[in-house]
Parts: structure tokens; sequence; C-alpha cells
């Protein structure tokens, strides 16, 4: 299983707590865990990335073992401790505005 | 006995004011989708109940909710309410805030371009819902006015939405954003056409179809905007808001970037009627419910002053269709007052003895249950108002 963290907002949207798990099938990348998460959550649809681009949404980020994977490609593997479930993908606002 | 719902849309949630139909006592419910910009919410004519808004976030982008129980509970459409999520068959398609402008061959509009701010051509991108208005006759359906301009229609009660592509032909390569965005705020259905609709955008105008919104037409003759190249242009003018009375759907009132606007003839031409006013500058207007000739507005100083003219909070209304205007400031106050009124944030209710309504951007709720001669805050203390409907409920 493989464990998220969502942002507030996100949670109250989705009904759900800090932190939800899934199953991913096949390699274990930041596409893969958002169609798990848009399968599962669909009211979470263009929430988090754009729904016809599938672009993430500018002010939101993903970290990994305190890493910031927002830029990276998203057919980009994660690393093991997150598809092992030991390490949670976090999705978070960004700090932005005032 | 009649009661009234007033809802109130905020930079950090929604709120719903209730009262009887006397509307001295007021209850407060919210804040509903608390931290999020609520841009606008309206209740379905033919249904009271079904009220939508339009949630949206810088972060997260758009969400569409509604409630079919008058505020007490809220869904995403798609998404019934109480319905028990954890169950892997039978979710609802999560749509409801897929706003995707209309490229189909079958329809034949091609996403288009419009003006940017520095003279180049900018394709269309969608940022928010900026208005909602519920059919007349039908709960399930509405139109959504957007940013980057353009309406969407759904038939299924906001689970799906379908562009009126034909509204970007109507010389929108020339529309441009305003300050606030390139908005269409506004969305007037002629009660006695149902194939007849006014939208109006900022900066484009005001526009017209009388087929459903398959095409359009700009009605921007007799508008005069000294601050675009061509002041009489057809299209490019700031309208910030349109309204109408329902007994007399041909004659509109508009408020202006600068100048208060009035036509005879359903938007064939204009001529001004901004009169006495302080200032002509503005944002809302309202025609009460039971006098097509009584129109109401706020006077602002100016475009790059976003309060009112010294300091005092002054609605004015005019008997007279225009021209002739009287300032309303009686529990309004007239000193020291530096808010500002949203284009959305006024609107009238229909009891006996017409009501009428106003949020600011320092989060106060006016109301006046005599027609605007006396004024009292329903609520001081909200985060700024961007939006208030009235629902007048048998």
């Amino acid at each position: 299983m493989i464990r998220i963290v969502l942002p507030q907002h996100l949670r109250i949207l989705a009904g759900v707590g800090r932190e939800i798990q899934l199953d991913v099938r096949g390699v274990v990348t930041p596409a893969s865990i958002l169609d798990a998460i848009e399968a599962r959550y669909p009211m979470l649809r263009g929430t988090i990335r754009d729904h016809v681009t599938l672009r993430r949404r500018p002010l939101v980020r993903f970290f990994v073992t305190q890493e910031d994977w927002s830029n990276e490609p998203t057919d980009t593997p994660l690393p093991e401790d997150v598809a092992s479930g030991k390490e949670p993908f976090f999705i978070i606002g960004a700090i932005a505005g005032g | 006995m009649s009661s009234v719902r007033v809802l109130v849309g905020t930079r950090k949630g929604a709120f719903i004011l209730s009262s009887d139909g006397k509307r001295q006592k007021w209850e407060v419910s919210g804040p509903h989708f608390a931290g999020w910009e609520i841009f606008h919410m309206k209740g379905s004519a033919s249904e009271p109940n079904h009220i939508y808004a339009s949630q949206t976030s810088g972060w997260f982008g758009q969400i569409i909710q509604r409630s079919d129980d008058g505020g007490k509970t809220w869904h995403q459409p798609g998404t019934p309410a109480g319905q028990e999520l954890k169950s892997p068959e039978g979710f609802p398609m999560g749509e409801s805030n897929k706003f995707v402008y209309d490229t189909s061959d079958q329809t034949g509009r091609p996403l288009t371009t419009h003006q940017w701010y520095d003279g180049t051509q900018h394709p269309w991108e969608f940022k928010r819902v900026w208005h909602l208005e519920p059919s007349l006759s039908d709960p399930m359906t509405v139109f959504a006015g957007v940013e980057d301009a353009a309406m969407f229609k759904t038939t299924d009660g906001g689970k799906t939405w379908n562009e009126l592509a034909g509204l970007r032909q109507a010389h929108g390569d020339k529309w441009m954003p305003g300050a606030g965005g390139m908005g269409l705020h506004t969305i007037l259905l002629d009660p006695t056409d149902p194939q007849r609709m006014y939208i109006a955008i900022s900066a484009a105008g005001a526009f017209r179809t009388d087929d459903g919104g398959k095409l359009w037409k700009p009605i921007n003759k007799g508008l005069k905007s000294n601050y675009i190249p061509n002041p009489e242009a057809e299209v490019g003018h700031c309208v910030h808001r349109i309204a109408l009375h329902r007994d007399k759907p041909q004659v509109l009132y508009m408020q202006k970037h600068w100048d208060v606007m009035r036509s005879d003839n359903a938007g064939e031409s204009w001529h001004e009627v901004s009169g006495n006013l302080p200032s002509d500058f503005g944002f809302p207007i309202d025609v009460h419910a039971h006098e097509p000739q009584t129109v109401y507005v706020v006077p602002i100083k100016s475009d790059s002053e976003h309060y009112p003219p010294e300091g005092k909070l002054r609605v004015y209304r005019s008997r007279t269709g225009g021209n002739e205007w009287e300032p309303l400031t009686n529990g309004l106050p007239q000193k020291d007052c530096y808010v500002n009124i949203l284009r959305d944030a006024m609107a009238v209710d229909s009891m006996d003895d017409c009501g009428i309504y106003f949020g600011t951007t320092g989060g106060q709720v006016y109301a006046s249950a005599d027609g605007g001669d006396h004024w009292n805050p329903i609520v001081r203390d909200l985060p700024a108002v961007l939006s208030v409907e009235v629902q007048t409920l048998k």
C-alpha cells in the first residue's frame, strides 16, 4: 500500500483524514499515484493536476523523503521507501500568498 | 409567512443569512467551505432548495458545489449528499469541476485567442467560475460565466459542463482582460423569452443571444470608454454589471467602469443616465423588485481609489430610471468608510416591501427592508464579500 498525505482542503473534499493508503499498480511513480488517487477519489480530479493536460497545478507541490519532486518527470519511479509504504508521498499546497 | 435567505460568497467561505419576512432578526450559518473563495452562490428559481456554489482556490482550482436542502448540506454534483464513498462501485464521474473550452469538430470552434495586455494574442485559459445562473424553469440547468470569459451550461445539475462556444466568435480576438481578469460576470435570463440571454464581460462589453446561446452579438452601441483606443468600439468596454426588471426585460441598466447607462431596446443602443451621481464609477447595479424604474447603484470614487467618495457609504436610488438620483444614508457609515462593493454583491428580494442587500470588502452585509430608506448590518465581520444573492421563500 502506498501512503499519501493530502493537504487539508483536499482532505475535506475527499472526506478523509491526513493520510490515505492506496494500491498502485505497476511501477510506482507520481503519475501512477495520481491516477490511483483520482480513481478512488474522483472529486479530487482537477484539484492536483489539470483535467486535460495532466500538468501539476502551479501551487501544488510533491515531496518525497524530504526532497522536492514537483518538477521531476511524473513517470519517474519513486524511491523504494515510498513504493514499499515505509514513507509517504506528500502532496502539499505551496506556501504562497499572504 | 414568507422568509428570506441571503447567500453570501466571501474570500474565505460561504455564509447563509436567514430571516423571517420582517427581516429584522437574522441567523448566520457558516462558514461553508472554509478557506476557499466563494465567488458566487445562487439558488434555483423553480426549486429554491437547489443552490449552486462556485468554490475556487489559487491552489486547487475550481470546484462546483450543490445543495439540495437549502444550504444545510453540500456535495459536488455527481456525489449525492451523504453517499458512502468507500465502495469501488458507482463512483461519480468527478467532472463537476471540468470546464474545458469546446474545440470539437462538431461545433467547429477551435480554441481561439484573445488580446493580451501587451497587444499580442493569447489562448483562452480557464481560471474560475465567476457567476452561476440557474435556469428559470429547470433546477438542473445552470449557466456558468467563467474566466477566461466564456459561458458554460449544465443540464444535469452540475455534473458535466459544456461551453456555448459561439460566444467566443463574437470578436473574441479583440477582448482583453480587465485588472481583475477577463471574467464573464453577468448573466441575465429574459423571463419572457427563454432563448434570449444577456451577458457581460470585463473588458469586452455586453452581448446578447436570441437563440439560446448559439449565436451572440455585441450590444455596446452608445457606450463610450475614453480609456480604450477607439472609445466607441464595438467591443472592448469594461462593463461592470447589467440589471433588468422581469416585467420590462427589454430595459437594461448598466454600471460601466465609468458611466451608468440605460438601454430601452434590449441593448441595441445605450444612453447615459449618470445624472447627479457624485461619481459614476462603481460596480453593482440592481432594480427594485416591483418598480421597474427604481434603480440602485453604489458610487465609488474612482478606478484607482476603490472606496466611496468622501468616506461616506451611500447607496443611490433613482425612481425615474436614471438621471435623477437620491442618496440613501440612513444606517450606513457616513465617515471614515473605505470599503468597496463588488459587482455581484448587491441583490433584492421580492417581498411586498422590497428588500435591498449588499456586501462590502470590509465584511459587512447591509440590508434594507424598505426599499433603501433604512439600513442595518446583518453581519459586520465576515471576510471580504464577493457576492450576495437573495432568495424569497414562500
